[in-house]
């Protein structure tokens, strides 16, 4: 009972927070994607457009479905559900923290706790091969969608991706692989716990430092072909616009073709949060305590906060003299959490954890608007001619460098 | 039976090794069936891959029973030599395809007589 | 708990199974039977076999069955035309098979010799671990030869489905 009820919680916590996240993203995207074109992107709803996901959700919730009648109408409904699933079951075994204890408490006269549980929704023993199998099972939602909308630019969308998906996801997981043979486990709790500590007071213990095979490579392979995994340019293919009108999805609207954005932006935060676990060391810091790792995150939020400060002191535009001191209020109250001494335990590992996932995140999003489109056959030339012989390389060095040192 | 010795053994029992078995028959023959009756070439060639997979859980349930890994290993090379046969086969079916633009297996029949 | 996901997955393992036979467009028939191949890994993690559960999900369904929905949808695969099925195949056939069923049922009730029983959890040996020792100790061989296999796989398969050059 006490288990279904902290599950219950933890569930309903990582949806709402997760939900939030995927609708932000799509903002954080497209204003760094503006400034990097020197544009300022969404700005109209709410101050700096920080509503404009929500507007879109209500755009999206609002319009009509159109039911093109040249459909299988089974799978052309189905896919886009199947899609989002697939994409939303393996943030469920995604470790983000260490334990937490909440302190017993008297409620009514009973009670509760206290009660130990760990930051993830589950913890299993074969955890990483489980996010394999679920990647490998997301590519049914967009051959799919594909080939059920009975158009031909649909159709070639969906070969494309289901050719690209099993060609990516040898390099992926020859990448995954090596870090592999240094930590001896498959659970990604037990993997991001392999990687505490540090090499001469101040060099992190993450896989890509790691002392007999530091695994800077399989990182660089297996972000690569995440990219080609999530469909993002420049391995977006299966939705071409300016060669497939828009690939898998162009005959869906309303929900439907949202369900295939949060898909995409679903898979991306479960790639990045998966990288940030194998191979940038969890939720452990960048350099010890001692060195004052636990005060970069106030003094981060404090730094932001005086720049909204300033720039509402002396503002650009009209309502950036409102808008921004409340950003700026913001921003010192989360330094001021962040620095209190209770809640450091909790928030810190948090607080590196998404630091390292934004990061990767934006990666994704700085690529987006720098690298144009690969061409097909370099596309698959370019996993099976290279990737996959390097992948393979990496991987017979590291269990060389690992054999030689145990 | 009784409904409540029925509902607790639904409930805390453990599941007999025969039935795992009995289930791996049924999935077997049901792929001999589609083996014999679907004419499409690739369906006939799912079938295939239904009845290893019924194989399959014969080996694990074994597995099981014997305390063994054995079985598990076996599994394993039964995926292996099926994936080897999909892309082999599913090559064959291109040809074939190519050839003769045809899928119905009563149609490919030139070895005939 | 064991009896209960035993029978649903049974279940939908069976279910999905006939509907690869009674299907008439060949994708329907891949993804009912991806739908099993998923429901076999579940009653692998059952008995204990993580590691194996995880490869079925990772080869059979992730994939084997994708190549296939590949072929078909490059293919253009059609429904399959029913034709020269006759009456008395009906009339003599579902007889049959329900005394097969039965005579089958009979000697399994009868001639199944006493068996243990399967209980979740009462057996670890099919982790990562213990499947990866046995491979690379006792099973060396096996699995060298069939790396051979494969290399003769990919090799046929690409002389196989290769364009004629000239």
């Amino acid at each position: 009972m006490e288990f279904l009820v902290i599950t219950g919680v933890k569930l309903a916590l990582i949806l709402f927070i997760f939900m939030t996240a995927l609708a932000y993203l799509q903002w954080v995207e497209r204003k760094v994607i503006a400034h990097v074109q020197v544009r300022m992107g969404p700005s109209r709803v709410g101050p700096h457009g920080l509503l404009q996901p929500l507007a879109d959700v209500i755009k999206l919730i609002t319009k009509e479905g159109v039911l093109p009648p040249h459909v299988n109408k089974f799978y052309y409904l189905a896919a886009p559900f199947f899609a989002v699933f697939m994409a939303l079951i393996s943030i469920s075994i995604i470790p983000f923290g260490t334990d937490i204890t909440i302190p017993a408490m008297v409620i009514a006269g009973k009670t509760f706790g206290p009660y130990k549980t760990m930051m993830e929704l589950a913890d299993i023993n074969v955890g990483v091969l489980l996010i394999l199998a679920v990647s490998s099972l997301g590519v049914y939602g967009i051959a799919l969608a594909g080939w059920s909308s009975n158009n031909k630019y649909a159709l070639l969308g969906g070969l494309r991706s289901s050719a690209q998906m099993i060609s990516y996801e040898l390099p992926m997981s020859l990448a995954i692989a090596a870090p592999l043979l240094t930590a001896g486990t498959l659970s990604l709790r037990a993997i991001a716990d392999t990687q505490k500590g540090f090499y001469f007071g101040f060099l992190p213990h993450w896989a890509i430092f790691q002392f007999p095979a530091p695994q800077i490579f399989s990182f660089i392979i297996f972000m690569i072909a995440a990219f080609a995994e999530t469909n993002r340019i420049p391995f977006d293919l299966p939705e071409a616009e300016n060669e497939l009108v828009a690939g898998f999805h162009v005959e869906y609207s309303s929900m439907s073709f949202a369900a295939f954005f949060m898909a995409e932006y679903a898979n991306m935060v479960t790639v990045c949060s998966v990288a940030t676990i194998l191979f940038l060391g969890g939720w452990h810091p960048l350099f010890p305590e001692s060195m004052g790792s636990n005060l970069v995150a106030p003094l981060l939020m404090a730094a932001v906060g005086s720049v909204c400060l300033y720039h509402g002191l002396n503002p650009a535009r009209p309502f950036d003299r409102i808008t921004l001191p409340v950003f700026a209020v913001v921003f010192f109250g989360m330094a001021g959490l962040l620095a209190f001494p209770p809640t450091v335990p909790i928030i810190m590992p948090i607080f590196w954890f998404t630091a390292k996932l934004l990061f990767l995140l934006f990666l994704f999003v700085w690529i987006r608007a720098t690298l144009p489109r690969f061409r097909y056959d370099q596309l698959m030339g370019f996993a099976w001619k290279f990737l996959f012989p390097v992948a393979l390389l990496n991987l017979l060095v590291t269990g060389f460098l690992v054999a030689l040192v145990s | 039976m009784d409904p409540a010795q029925v509902l607790e053994t639904l409930k805390h029992g453990a599941v007999p090794t025969a039935w795992y078995l009995a289930l791996s028959a049924v999935l077997f023959v049901i792929g001999v069936a589609g083996f014999i009756l679907r004419r499409n070439i690739i369906t006939v060639f799912m079938c295939i891959e239904l009845m290893l997979n019924a194989v399959n859980l014969s080996f694990i349930a074994f597995a099981h029973e014997h305390k063994q890994v054995a079985g598990h290993l076996f599994t394993f090379f039964v995926m292996v030599v099926a994936a080897a046969e999909a892309a082999v086969g599913l090559a064959i079916i291109l040809t074939v395809f190519r050839n003769r633009s045809t899928l119905n297996i009563d149609e490919i029949e030139s070895l005939k007589n | 708990m064991d009896p209960l996901f035993f029978l649903l997955f049974a279940f939908i393992a069976v279910a999905c199974g006939v509907n690869v036979v009674l299907q008439k467009h060949p994708i329907s028939s891949a993804l009912s039977l991806v739908a099993v191949m998923a429901s076999l890994a579940v009653l692998y993690l059952l008995q204990g076999a993580e590691f194996i559960a995880m490869a079925q999900m990772i080869v059979y369904a992730g994939a084997i069955m994708v190549l296939f929905i590949f072929v078909i949808m490059l293919l253009n695969a059609g429904t399959e035309e029913t034709k020269g099925r006759s009456w008395m195949a009906l009339i003599f056939g579902v007889p049959a098979i329900i005394g097969l069923l039965g005579s089958l049922a009979y000697f399994m009730q009868t001639g199944m010799p006493k068996l243990g029983e399967v209980k979740f959890g009462d057996w670890k040996g099919g982790g990562a671990y213990e499947v990866g020792y046995a491979l690379f100790t006792q099973y060396l061989l096996p699995f060298e030869v069939t790396s051979v296999l494969i290399l003769i796989a990919i090799v046929g398969a690409i002389v196989l489905a290769r364009k004629e050059l000239d």
